[in-house]
């Protein structure tokens, strides 16, 4: 429904630079369309980093989050071929889950 | 005799009555549970978890004050080892790049909040061991206002830092 998350994992020593960009409308619920009615409230809610299939980073979001929400995380220990996945689930209960491998 | 109990999956009479009814869709299932998990943790009675349920009532808090009672917490002290980084001027309120980290030990949760949004908690962090106490994201600024990074330590301490955004064009949309 929504585009693939882009996530770029980048190890360094002995940690891995973990960026995330999401797409998602992420409306306020504070905006009007032009015939003055209030566009709803849609956002992403819950925020689930794994690393190697274990949770590392949970994050709950309210509607100060940018559009396409950003996010950047350093996972300790990981390394070159390590799997990374972050999963989000809305206000609607529509989730999206992708995963990347650590370069 | 042998009692013979019923087969498990075979509904009797009545049971096939109540199962008649349609099951309510996902999406409703998982507003009821948010809601009854919502109530408990209003009541207190879920013990702390690793995905708690989402916090409506921090989020819709207006200022910061009732950011850390809608959570619980003690009121935050400021400490310089808690480092907020964001620009001194927005040029678009729509996006501004926040980051917040610490070296300190033993931080559970890390916060970003907006004193002057419409709803001031941008974002919860709930950290494990495995990630460092170090996040960037970007957040909506409705106006200039200040921004605050808050870390929770395990020990229940509750640190802040914060700074003054000034925005040149609002972010919230009104």
């Amino acid at each position: 429904m929504s585009d693939p998350m882009r996530i770029r994992a980048q190890a360094a020593g002995d940690k891995a630079t973990v960026r995330v960009l999401m797409s998602h409308e992420m409306e306020t619920g504070q905006r009007k369309d032009a015939a003055g009615k209030v566009i709803p409230a849609w956002y992403i809610q819950e925020v689930t980093a794994s690393h190697n299939g274990k949770v590392v980073l949970t994050a709950q979001w309210g509607t100060s989050i940018s559009k396409n929400p950003f996010l950047q995380f350093n996972i300790k220990g990981a390394k070159a071929g390590d799997k990374v996945s972050i999963a989000w689930v809305d206000n609607h209960g529509d989730r999206r889950s992708d995963e990347a491998t650590v370069a | 005799m042998r009692h013979f109990t019923a087969h498990p999956a075979t509904p009797s009479p009545a049971q096939r009555r109540v199962n008649r009814a349609p099951l309510p869709s996902r999406r409703e299932m998982l507003r009821r549970s948010a809601a009854v998990a919502a109530l408990l943790a209003g009541a207190g009675a879920l013990p702390e978890v690793a995905q708690a349920a989402y916090a409506q009532a921090a989020f819709e808090a207006k200022s910061l004050a009732d950011v850390i009672k809608a959570l619980g917490v003690s009121a935050p002290v400021a400490h310089p080892g808690l480092l907020l980084t964001a620009p001194d001027i927005a040029e678009n309120g729509a996006v501004v790049p926040v980051g917040c980290s610490t070296t300190l030990g033993g931080v559970k949760r890390l916060l970003i909040a907006v004193d002057k949004n419409p709803s001031t908690l941008c974002a919860a962090f709930e950290l494990s061991d495995a990630v460092e106490a170090s996040l960037n994201t970007r957040i909506k600024m409705a106006q200039s206002s200040n921004v605050y990074a808050i870390a929770i330590l395990v020990d229940g301490k509750v640190l802040f830092a914060q700074k003054e955004v000034k925005v040149t064009l609002g972010g919230c949309g009104g």
